[in-house]
This record gives C-alpha cells, sequence and structure tokens, in this order.
C-alpha cells in the first residue's frame, strides 16, 4: 500500500481535515488503485474503431449492448499476436486495465486476443478460407506427388508431447528414416510465425550441404480445441505451406478438426500418426516384393529358356541328328570314293581293252581284205553266173536235144513203122487190150502210112497183148504209148 | 551397395532411378518376360538388367537406419542439425 492510498479519502479523514490531492497525484492513486485491482482480466466485447498507429500501437475500442472500453495493443504485442484485430470481431481480450491520466480515461492494455465463440472463430476462417482460395492457394494443380520413399523426412512440430514420438514409432514400425524435426510451437502466440519460418526454413536447404534437405515434409500438431488449433489457420502458416517446394503432408489435430494449413498442403493425413504412414511405405512388405518379382524373374527367364530349348529340340527332331546325318553321309562317301577307285580302274581297263580290240580291228588292211574278199567273192559269183547260165543253156539244150529224140523215139508213128499197128473204135479211142476188142467190134487200124477198117474175128475177145503180139514185138513201145 | 566388386556394378542409368521407378521397371520385365513375348537376345538383356534393378532396390530397402535430428538455428539463421534423444 503506498502512502497516498493509505491517504485515499474516506480513511479516517473528517471533512475539515480532508487532504487536498493534485490532480496528478489523485490520477497516480487510481492508477495504482485500479492497476492493482484488475491487473488481469479477461474482456469480451466486439471490436470497433480500430487505428494503427504509425508508431505501430494498435487503438480500437471494445464495446457491448451496454458500454465501450477503450482499448490499446502495443506494438511488440500486435506484431506476436496469433490473431489479428479487426472491427467487429467478437474477441475476448486478455490484458489489465490501465488509466491514461491525461485524458481521465481507463483502458484495457491488451496482452492477447482471442476469438469469442467457436460461431466466430468459424465464420472468420471460412472467410478467410475463401480468399486465400481465390488466389489460387488450394488450387489441385499445386499439389505435389509425395515422394514413395523418402530418405529424409522434415517434421514441423512440438519437440516435446506424444506427436512426435508417434510419428517416429510410426515411421520406424514402417521404414526407419533420417528424421529432421523443426522444433516449435504449436499454439499461442508466435506459434504461427514459428510455424512459417520452419516451412520456409526447410526450403532453404540446399541439397548436398552439412544438413540433408528432406525429400518430404510432415507439419504436425495433436489434437485440441477450435482456438488451440488456430496457428494452423493462420495466413502466414497457410502461404507458407502453399509455397513450400518441398511436398507437405499436414496432420493437425483429430480426424474430423480441419485447419486451412489442410487445404494448402499437397497431402492432408488425418493424425500425425496417419502422416507417417503416408510418408513410408512398409519395408518389410516391399522386400517381400522385391523377393517376389526376383522370383518370378528367374521363373520367366527358366521357362523362356525352358520353352526354347524344347523348341530347338523339336526342330533338332524333325532335322535329325547333325552328327549322325555327316557320319551317314559320311559313309556313303567312303562307299562311293571306294566304287569310283575301283570303277575308275576297272572302266579303265575295260575301256583300255575294248578300245584295243576296236583298234586291232581298226586296221587299213582289215578293209583291203574285207574289199579284196568281196571283189574274189564278187568275181566267183560273176563266174558261176557265167559258168551257170552256159552250163543252164547248154543243158537245157541238151535237154532239148534229149527231149526231141526221145520224143522223136518214142512217137508212135516211128513204131507204126516198126509194124505195131494202132486199134481204134468208132469212136476212135485207142483199143490197148485184148478185153476191149469184143467180137465183132469195128476197129479202125492204123498204120504208119494209112488207116485200114477192120473187125475183129473169133468168140473169146483177144487179150491186148496179143494184139501187139500179133501186131509188133511187145517192147517198151506199149509203156512208151501209155506215156504218151 | 559399394560391397559388390566393380564387375557386377549397377550401371549408372539403374542407379540413378528411384526406388518406385525400379520397382516399376522391374515389375515390367517380369510382367514381358512372363507373357513371353521377348526375343531370346531380348530376354537375357531383360533378365541381366532385371537382376540389377533387383539388386538396386533391395539396397534401397537396406539403407534403412532411424535417425532423429534437431534443427538448431544458428546466429544468423544458419540451420544445423543435432542429435535429438526423443522417446
Amino acid at each position: 500500500m503506498s502512502q497516498i492510498s493509505r491517504q485515499s479519502p474516506g480513511e479516517g479523514a473528517t471533512e475539515t481535515n480532508r487532504p487536498v490531492f493534485s490532480v496528478g497525484e489523485l490520477s497516480n492513486a487510481l492508477k495504482r488503485t485500479i492497476e492493482a485491482a484488475f491487473g488481469r482480466v479477461q474482456v469480451r466485447g466486439e471490436i470497433s474503431g480500430l487505428t494503427r498507429a504509425a508508431s505501430g500501437h494498435v487503438y480500437f475500442v471494445l464495446k457491448d449492448a451496454d458500454a465501450v472500453l477503450d482499448a490499446v495493443c502495443w506494438r511488440g504485442v500486435a506484431a506476436s499476436l496469433a490473431l489479428k484485430p479487426e472491427d467487429g470481431m467478437e474477441v475476448v481480450l486478455s490484458g489489465r486495465i490501465s488509466t491514461y491520466a491525461q485524458r481521465s480515461k481507463y483502458q484495457i492494455v491488451v496482452e492477447g486476443i482471442e476469438l469469442a465463440g467457436e460461431g466466430a472463430l468459424l465464420k472468420l476462417i471460412e472467410e478467410r478460407k475463401k480468399l486465400l482460395a481465390a488466389e489460387g492457394l488450394f488450387d489441385e494443380a499445386r499439389k505435389k506427388p509425395i515422394p514413395y520413399l523418402p530418405d529424409v523426412i522434415g517434421v514441423v512440430t512440438s519437440p516435446t508431447g506424444a506427436v512426435i514420438r508417434d510419428i517416429l514409432h510410426r515411421l520406424n514400425a514402417r521404414f526407419p528414416r533420417h528424421v529432421l524435426l523443426w522444433p516449435v510451437l504449436v499454439q499461442g502466440e508466435g506459434a504461427p510465425a514459428a510455424i512459417a519460418a520452419a516451412i520456409e526454413g526447410f526450403n532453404r536447404i540446399e541439397a548436398g550441404g552439412g544438413v540433408p534437405r528432406p525429400d518430404v515434409l510432415i507439419v504436425a500438431r495433436g489434437g485440441g480445441s477450435l482456438e488451440d488449433l488456430m496457428a494452423f489457420n493462420e495466413e502466414i502458416v497457410v502461404r507458407a505451406a502453399a509455397a513450400s517446394d518441398i511436398p507437405l503432408i499436414s496432420a493437425v489435430g483429430h480426424e474430423t478438426d480441419v485447419t486451412l494449413i489442410d487445404f494448402a498442403a499437397d497431402v492432408r493425413a488425418p493424425t500425425p500418426s496417419a502422416a507417417a504412414e503416408m510418408a513410408v511405405p512398409v519395408r518389410i512388405e516391399l522386400l517381400a516384393r522385391i523377393m517376389d518379382e526376383g522370383t518370378r524373374l528367374l521363373g520367366a527367364i527358366n521357362r523362356a529358356l525352358a520353352d526354347w530349348t524344347a523348341r530347338i529340340e523339336g526342330l533338332a527332331r524333325i532335322m535329325g541328328d547333325p552328327a549322325r546325318l555327316i557320319e551317314e553321309a559320311a559313309q556313303r562317301l567312303d562307299d562311293k570314293a571306294e566304287r569310283l577307285r575301283y570303277a575308275a580302274a576297272n572302266g579303265l581297263a575295260r575301256s583300255r581293252a575294248e578300245l584295243d580290240a576296236v583298234a586291232a580291228a581298226l586296221r587299213p588292211q582289215a578293209l583291203y581284205v574285207s574289199i579284196d574278199h568281196g571283189g574274189d567273192i564278187a568275181r566267183g559269183f560273176a563266174e558261176r553266173l557265167d559258168g551257170a547260165t552256159r552250163r543252164i543253156v547248154a543243158d537245157a539244150g541238151t535237154r532239148l536235144d534229149n527231149a526231141a529224140n526221145l520224143l522223136e523215139s518214142i512217137s508212135y508213128r516211128r513204131v507204126l513203122e516198126r509194124g505195131y499197128v494202132v486199134a481204134r473204135d468208132r469212136a476212135e479211142v485207142p483199143v490197148t487190150s485184148a478185153g476191149a476188142a469184143r467180137p465183132g467190134m469195128a476197129l479202125s487200124l492204123e498204120f504208119h502210112d494209112a488207116k485200114v477198117a477192120a473187125t475183129v474175128a473169133g468168140k473169146a475177145p483177144p487179150k491186148p497183148g496179143a494184139a501187139r503180139r500179133a501186131g509188133a514185138k511187145p517192147a517198151g513201145g506199149g509203156e512208151q504209148g501209155s506215156l504218151l | 551397395m559399394a560391397k559388390r566388386s566393380s564387375a557386377d556394378a549397377i550401371p549408372q542409368d539403374i542407379a540413378r532411378l528411384s526406388f518406385e521407378d525400379a520397382l516399376a521397371a522391374l515389375e515390367k520385365i517380369v510382367r514381358e518376360l512372363e507373357e513371353g513375348k521377348v526375343k531370346l537376345n531380348d530376354a537375357i538383356a531383360a533378365y541381366e538388367r532385371g537382376a540389377m534393378l533387383k539388386r538396386h532396390c533391395e539396397a534401397k530397402l537396406s539403407e534403412a537406419k532411424a535417425k532423429v535430428d534437431k534443427i538448431e538455428l544458428g546466429p544468423q539463421g544458419t540451420v544445423r542439425a543435432a542429435g535429438a534423444d526423443i522417446d
């Protein structure tokens, strides 16, 4: 208690004995009293008449239906506020009540601002979302694919608490990786700036430097009230997430909590653990898959080789064993060669002999002999032809002479000259036997100089020979006669 | 990875592949070989490449070591990583 406050009015002072303060003394007394009594208050109302002075301080009025309260937010505090005060905002201010003695005013010196009530907060978020969406920050075209198997994972979250532990546990269970943790406050004043700085800081890391550049980022926070999660609705955080060149997974709050960073992120995970699952595949499964692919690869090439082998063997069967073909061909060749050798010798000898024989015969003398021989034969034939002709002619003459002589000798007229008679009947048919000369029969008897008629006498027919005996010698004349 | 002799070292074009690209290439080769549409010479080459891809994938999977570093900011905003002991 200050001296002045002890001497404050109404504390044992009499009407007459009342001390007289200067204005300044009284104002100071009031200030101390008020600040002592209202050193830490929260007050709810609507912001109105907001001005930002060149100095950076922010002035406004918090009002409700009944009253008005001046409010001032010093520059340092204004810069770090999670929520930027705007006219019409229904807020809960935290701070202390003080006085401004120069104008006889009291006011609240703001140390924190929060939106009053979820409805108001959601309205604010919705409006901000529209604004940022209109800028294209949430466009699908901006989304980058999350790498399948990142080497380095950057995590922006609180270094303490369950979130980072959940992420690390899940990562190690799936695929242990190198994790870079960028520790940040995840709520309260200063959290948005820290989160945005962490995202930008990871993006500034050059590849190949002392600190490895992450392949993927996870921005995470555990569950909490809407107010707790407000840092992830702040424009500065949303813009940093949208601007990140490194693919970014947001994982803020529980599954039902949606913050604006989720729209700017490349992928939104419902929980921090889910973010870890999105960041890495399951190593064991991949190993199994690689082994399976290896097995299939080996099986496929073996099947292919077996198939080709079978086809080749099939073709070989059709073709036959080439070695055997060659052997058989070689054998046939040997056989033929042998025969060729003998055939050549034999054939040559035989041909030689034939040639010799022919050649031997092929002498001009042979021709001469033949010609001479032919000539002799021709001459022989000519002589024989000549002789034969002569002989034939001579023989013919002789025979003609003989025939003529014989004809002459056997002519019956010559016979008649030697005393023979030719008896003929009336029909002039010669009667050559006695039997035919029946008695009384008229005959014509021809003598060599004329014919005489006669009659057969007697009873018995005379023998033809008797007739001849009667007339001539039975020499060969009768025979000659029968010949004629 | 560097345990292998240089004779059967993984070719540069495969070593540069990301895990998922190498896996996709391996699966493509396996599929083609299984379909039996590859010529003999191509099949042998494809098999050899598939074997390299498999080794590359296995190498990627073998690089599985958990390490947690915490980012610390230096005086000029420089970034350095220090081992962090979390949990």
